[in-house]
């Protein structure tokens, strides 16, 4: 890492210092109950206490992949139906009210539905993550699409280009920069409604432990759920920033 | 000599929200075969617009516009265009955005082809340092000879130009000029070419056409007195310098006439 990456990577963690300073300081300001907030360190143990004893790694993988199924889900249904409505401004005039009808109702909402027409199994928490994801994703896609300026079209028209081609060549370098958008904010989106996914009877997962420990009110473990969340959160966004740079290298970006 | 393009009776309205914009108006004039055409007009007037039609991004609102007799149905490699905003590819390097259209079925060349041709126009254009740049990299003149590059690479025998040299400094500009009529010579192409530079319409073209302010009409299609093959020393002839003045001033006479449409604006308190 050179001298930039390194302040960088010190700029990106001073906020967290800041949070794990202010959480402490909350906690000893005498303004709230300190048994209504375990301190960072009492997490921290409680954490590596889940890690080792009750099987955490389960948790996270079982959540980790229903927001990945979800999302894979999601996009792969958003992305052509997103691309035909940002391409045929008919299409979009047709079903731009619906898609924001449905985009509007919060996945909470829809769980009785759900646990109604589809179970309450594994399916029905895919089914809520696969609603959120595709409904974010497809607005991104289309707002998107529909904004590709029809210069570079009309570029490879006139070198001869003919519709197969202009869609190979043309049109789909044009939209991976909106299908990774809408990605990111499908996977956003998806850890967001996890763990209203998880109120359907859920055995194990993240938000199903965050619910279980309420019930007892075992506040270390709901911090522990909601860091967990937090942080694979970020990580994947991570990872699909760093795919993202990658693919992208020909885009001009404002932030160097 | 043979028809390649015709203008008849051309007009074409826009409907835009605050009514019917006329932008072009009864225009007519051939484009023979072996021509080059120099458009000249007021900006904004409508020389793009008069363009796209025989390009075939515009239908004309009344009128014809025929291409090889028959009317312009939609865009085709046998017109090259060099847009005005030059289009260049952004997700493809320098050497990708010359290649792409002999990368296409309609023009398709074997690969050392394609590699030799593309080296040729790289070091014609000066941008063989850029080869594998993207064109975020590029300053403005250069992704203008990127794209009249990526134009040449194809051979199209009609070739549109938008202003093509606009960006570029006097030197590179009279470069490129030499670069067109050697091309021309060895290629035998017809052109249509739209320009601001009254010197660069002159040294060019065989043709002509001054246009009014919006809507674009024919004010006047002048012959220009020299053969090809040419070169610079044409410049320095006196019939060269007569006919500067002369379309200058009726070009001038046109940026008037704009002038005097647009609503008066006052910065006086
Ligand atoms: N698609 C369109 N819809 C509505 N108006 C348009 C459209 N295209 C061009 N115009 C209008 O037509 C007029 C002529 O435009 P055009 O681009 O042909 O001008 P131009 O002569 O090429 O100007 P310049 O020298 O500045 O490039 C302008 O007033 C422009 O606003
Ligand atoms: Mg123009």
């Amino acid at each position: 890492m050179n001298g930039a990456g390194v302040r960088r990577f010190g700029l990106g963690l001073l906020p967290w210092f800041g949070a794990i300073l202010l959480w402490y300081a909350v906690r000893w300001s005498g303004f709230v109950n300190v048994s209504l907030i375990p301190a960072p360190h009492q997490v921290a143990a409680k954490f590596f206490e889940l890690l080792t004893r009750e099987g955490l790694l389960i948790d996270i993988f079982a959540s980790t992949r229903r927001v990945f199924l979800g999302v894979a889900l999601g996009i792969l249904v958003a992305v052509p139906v997103g691309f035909l409505l940002g391409w045929y401004r008919p299409a979009r005039t047709f079903a731009d009210p619906m898609i924001n009808f449905f985009r509007a109702l919060p996945p909470i909402a829809l769980i009785p539905l759900v646990i109604v027409y589809f179970g309450v199994d594994e399916l029905a928490k895919l089914v809520i993550l696969f609603y959120a994801s595709f409904f974010s994703g497809v607005i991104v896609m289309y707002e998107g699409v529909s904004q590709i300026t029809p210069l570079y079209i009309r570029v490879a028209q006139t070198l001869g280009a003919n519709q197969a081609e202009i869609f190979r060549k043309v049109i789909i370098p044009l939209t991976v920069p909106h299908i990774l958008t809408a990605l990111r904010v499908a996977l956003g989106v998806a850890w967001a409604t996890l763990v209203a996914s998880e109120l359907i009877a859920a055995q194990r997962g993240l938000g199903a432990m965050i619910q279980n420990a309420s019930t007892y009110f075992l506040l270390d473990v709901i911090y522990v759920g909601i860091i967990c969340i937090g942080l694979i959160a970020l990580i994947m966004d991570l990872i699909l920033r760093k795919i993202t740079a990658r693919l992208l290298v020909w885009q001009d970006r404002a932030i160097a | 000599m043979n028809k390649r393009a015709q203008f008849d009776k051309v007009s074409l309205s826009f409907e835009t929200p605050k009514g019917r914009l006329k932008v072009v108006e009864d225009v007519s004039y051939d484009i023979n075969d072996g021509d080059f055409i120099a458009v000249i007009g007021p900006s904004g007037c409508g020389k793009t617009t008069m363009m796209s039609m025989l390009a075939g991004f515009q239908k004309p609102t009344t009128g014809k516009v025929l291409f090889d007799g028959r009317p312009v149905a939609g865009p085709g490699p046998e017109r090259g265009v060099i847009f005005q905003e030059y289009g260049v590819f952004p997700w493809l390097t320098v050497k990708q955005n010359i290649a792409f259209g002999l990368t296409l079925n309609a023009n398709r060349v074997p690969t050392a082809e394609r590699d030799a041709t593309c080296d040729h126009y790289l070091g014609l254009m000066g941008l063989s340092d850029f080869a594998n740049s993207y064109p975020k990299h590029l300053s403005g003149g250069m992704r203008q000879r990127l794209a009249i590059a990526r134009a040449y690479a194809v051979k199209p025998q009609f070739l549109l130009m938008d202003e093509p040299f606009g960006a570029l400094d006097a030197q590179t500009r009279s470069n490129m000029q030499n670069l067109l009529l050697k091309v021309l010579e060895t290629e035998g192409k017809t052109v249509m070419l739209i320009t601001h530079s009254v010197e660069e319409a002159i040294y060019l073209a065989s043709r002509i056409v001054v246009v009014t302010a919006r809507p674009a009409r024919i004010k006047q299609i002048i012959d220009v007195p020299f053969g090809y093959p040419r070169d610079e020393s044409i410049q320095e002839r006196p019939e060269f310098a007569e006919l500067r003045s002369h379309i200058r001033q009726l070009v001038m006479d046109e940026y008037r006439a704009q002038q005097a449409q647009m609503r008066p604006v006052s910065f006086s308190e």
